[in-house]
């Protein structure tokens, strides 16, 4: 296509061994909103930070008006006109909002800066959201989230030095209410017209629909799709983003030995659920909590947990996971230090028996269970973590998305300790955004909004049935 | 002006409350030589609270800042008065020096109050063996500037207010400044416009160092002689006084003015626990009972802004 302002030609960006893009190719014309939808994981956010600066890719080309490599960091995407407005927002909140927009502009200095920035926020803020009640000397923490993402989006738009080019916008309306939302939709279509492309990220498919020109679903690091949005509607969409191949459910050995098992669980939508279906657990199943990340799957856990007869496992093990000064020995232990008492007083050779248990159940590789704990990868301080869990004489485990950032060895070693420990009666709730995950389940609740949508049985686990759910 | 705000009321109440207390008892003190003889020493302790907020403004802590004046009014007293480039580029070292902590923090992301509570033993003995015993000598230019009488108002107060007003020009008018802010409220978003965090920490610290200078030279100008502990407590003074006078711990939330007048305030608690003719042995004690309640009074107003 002639007059490009961006390309991406195969480009790849890993992780260690996770790769976030797999060979993404996709164009950006001036004047052209492109929608990007994709299920969590897709690698949404990682082609977002490639085009912002904050990262570089690993293999591939990326053009940005014409010029190749050009976006090496945050300054040089601004040169080049491009503006992010990030979803979790970045406003200073301890600043007023005229400060907020010098930042942005390196030009906005010497004398009058400040008068200058509030006449520039206050004329955008104007245009996008007319009749909006933001005054530009307001500290940012004393507006409501509405406005703080109303502000963000203004910035976005302002000019100083450099005319905007490519506005990405990472699921804007959020925290929009439907009439502000919709006059950041009618504004995007007035700045297309006006020749700045606008890059539009959200799990809201009928927004792309109506105000996309064209739009691409990613799937597994991949663009599987990008055609004009006439061409679809929101379950094509939802096809598309399952990767188009409708994988059948895997069958289930174990199935049928469960179907006598006894309720261990039971939630009903008075305890914890919103109006929706009910939660049903039997011994030895592992459940799967389905649907887009924060959707109220965690909130749902941490309501449901109590510390008598659950183990929890944390998706965050930075911050609630680890003891990041002990030693794997005493990471795994303290789940279950009473089993290790006598007399009042820690016997350190019984832990230190159960601790070379588990790393050769779980295969935690490290040369001694001494070791601190953060000399181990991720993945294996993960393992540690599991170990934890299981180590405590909790009949039901519940666990946050823990395998986010896991490399595939590991995933497989803790999958087969499920199905092991499942075997054994154990109970598992497991939230999880990624689809392979959840065909390592019986059933799968899929949540949206904090209620439960769907709840699917042994063979109905399809990538769409879960996504369809979702959306 | 709107900005200056309510958080600006409890250090002025605190303040005026203590000055009118002071005066009651002790109305001699209502006078220029009074008000000068009691203010003298709240300059030092007012220019080593600006060096802490600049700290606060990027959420750290400076525990080293009571044994870093100490070391520049040994310096003052010794180099300075007597071979005064060697002085000068001692003072300047001091700064640089600041600067690089600052980098080590932020290159090794590492916690603030351990470095800086190891470099303030640094600073101590390097102070000790500079001027093992107290002693030393102001330079002249130095007695006669701090000791200059201003016609009809003391010199400590215009001070203050200058000091008070050119930080906050600093600090909280200029684009520079909003910078440095913004790296304590949310360094990511910051980061992610584009500038360098690694940078901004060091100018804040350069920044932290160079008001340690100034408060070392106070104190020596007005002392006429040094001590390597003779400010061993600006440390936990600084932080209470800049807590009092409207900064957090958190959030790069820093307000000038308050700090002078906090620093200004605890300045005044000693005098007026003097005048009470509370027993010297008492007095440490009472500061710090003054100190929990205006700070439990700042706690509690915080939480009723945050309502």
């Amino acid at each position: 296509m002639p007059g490009e302002l961006v390309r991406f030609t195969e480009v790849t960006k890993s992780f260690g061994p996770v790769r976030a893009l797999d060979g993404v190719d996709l164009s950006i014309a001036p004047g052209e909103c492109l929608g990007l939808v994709g299920h969590n994981g897709a690698g949404k956010s990682t082609l977002i930070n490639l085009l912002t600066g904050a990262l570089t890719p690993t293999s591939g080309s990326m053009q940005v008006a014409g010029s190749p490599g050009s976006v090496h960091d945050p300054r040089a995407a601004r040169r080049l006109g491009i503006r992010c407005v990030f979803q979790e927002l970045s406003l200073c909140p301890n600043l007023t909002v005229a400060e907020n927009i010098r930042l942005v502009h390196p030009v906005l200095r010497g004398w009058n800066w400040s008068k200058r920035a509030a006449a520039l926020i206050r004329t955008s803020l104007d245009t996008v959201f007319p009749g909006h009640c933001i005054r530009a000397g307001a500290t940012v923490s004393s507006l409501s989230l509405t406005e703080r993402q109303m502000v963000e989006i203004a910035r976005a738009f302002t000019t100083t030095d450099v005319a905007p080019r490519l506005v990405i916008l990472d699921e804007p309306t959020s925290s929009l209410d439907a009439s502000t939302a919709s006059q950041l939709l009618a504004h995007i279509r007035r700045m297309t017209q006006q020749g700045c492309s606008v890059l539009l990220v959200t799990h809201m498919l009928h927004e792309v629909l109506e105000s996309a020109d064209r739009i691409a679903v990613m799937s597994d690091g991949r663009v599987v799709g990008c055609d004009p949005a006439d061409a679809h509607d929101r379950d094509s969409l939802v096809a598309l983003m399952s990767g188009g191949t409708h994988r059948a459910s895997v069958a289930r050995l174990a199935a049928d030995r469960r179907t006598g098992s006894s309720p261990v669980l039971e939630v009903r939508a008075q305890a914890g659920l919103k109006a929706g279906e009910s939660l049903v657990a039997n011994e030895g199943e592992v459940i799967g909590l389905g649907g887009l990340a924060g959707h109220g799957q965690t909130e749902f856990l941490v309501d449901l947990f109590s510390a008598r007869t659950m183990a929890i496992v944390a998706g965050d093990r930075k911050r609630d996971g680890v003891f990041p000064l002990w030693s794997i020995r005493e990471n795994i232990s303290v789940g279950a230090y009473r089993k290790h008492l006598r007399h009042g007083l820690l016997d350190l050779a019984s832990e230190q028996a159960s601790a070379e248990d588990w790393r050769g159940r779980m295969k935690i590789r490290a040369p001694d269970m001494d070791n601190p704990i953060l000399s181990l990868s991720g993945g294996n301080q993960q393992k540690a973590l599991f170990a934890r869990a299981l180590d405590s004489d909790a009949r039901i485990i519940l666990m946050d998305d823990p395998m986010r950032g896991v490399d595939v060895q590991t995933k497989q070693d803790v999958y087969a300790m499920i199905r092991a420990q499942a075997a054994a009666g154990r109970t598992f709730l497991w939230y999880t955004t990624e689809m392979d995950e959840l065909y390592e389940c019986d059933r799968v609740y899929v949540f949206r909004e904090g209620r439960i949508m769907a709840a699917l049985g042994p063979n109905e686990i399809t990538e769409e049935r879960v996504l369809q759910a979702s959306f | 002006m709107h900005r200056l705000d309510a958080r600006l009321l409890l250090p002025v109440a605190t303040f005026v409350i203590l000055l009118g207390a002071i005066f009651w008892l002790q109305p001699r003190t209502m006078s220029y030589f009074g008000l000068n003889l009691m203010l003298n020493l709240a300059v030092p302790l007012a220019l080593a609270t600006l060096a802490q907020m600049m700290f606060l403004t990027i959420n750290d802590l400076d525990l080293s800042i009571g044994s870093f004046v100490g070391l520049v009014a040994c310096i003052t007293a010794t180099w300075l008065h007597d071979r005064p480039w060697l002085g000068v580029l001692a003072l300047l070292g001091c700064i640089a020096s600041y600067a690089a902590v600052g980098a080590l923090v932020q290159w090794r992301q590492l916690p603030s109050i351990v470095v800086t509570l190891g470099m303030s033993f640094v600073w101590l003995g390097l102070a000790i063996l500079l001027l093992p015993s107290p002693g030393g000598n102001a330079p002249d230019w130095l007695a006669t500037f701090v000791g200059y009488h201003m016609p009809l108002v003391p010199l400590p107060i215009v001070a203050c207010v200058v000091i008070g007003l050119f930080t906050h020009a600093l600090m909280m008018r200029t684009s520079f400044g909003v910078v440095l802010r913004g790296m304590g409220g949310f360094a990511r978003a910051v980061e992610r416009a584009g500038w360098s965090a690694l940078r901004a920490r060091m100018t804040l610290y350069a920044l932290a160092g160079c008001f340690g200078v100034l408060s070392g030279l106070a104190l020596v100008g007005l002392t006429t002689s040094a001590d390597a502990n003779i400010a061993q407590r600006y440390t936990l003074l600084s932080v209470a006084a800049s807590i009092l006078g409207g900064c957090s711990f958190f959030g790069g939330r820093i307000a000038p003015i308050g700090t002078v007048i906090g620093a200004l305030t605890l300045a005044l608690a000693s005098s007026a626990l003097t005048f009470l003719h509370l027993g010297a042995d008492w007095q440490v004690g009472a500061q710090g009972a003054i100190l929990i309640a205006v700070l439990a009074l700042r706690a509690l107003t915080a939480r009723e802004r945050e309502a």
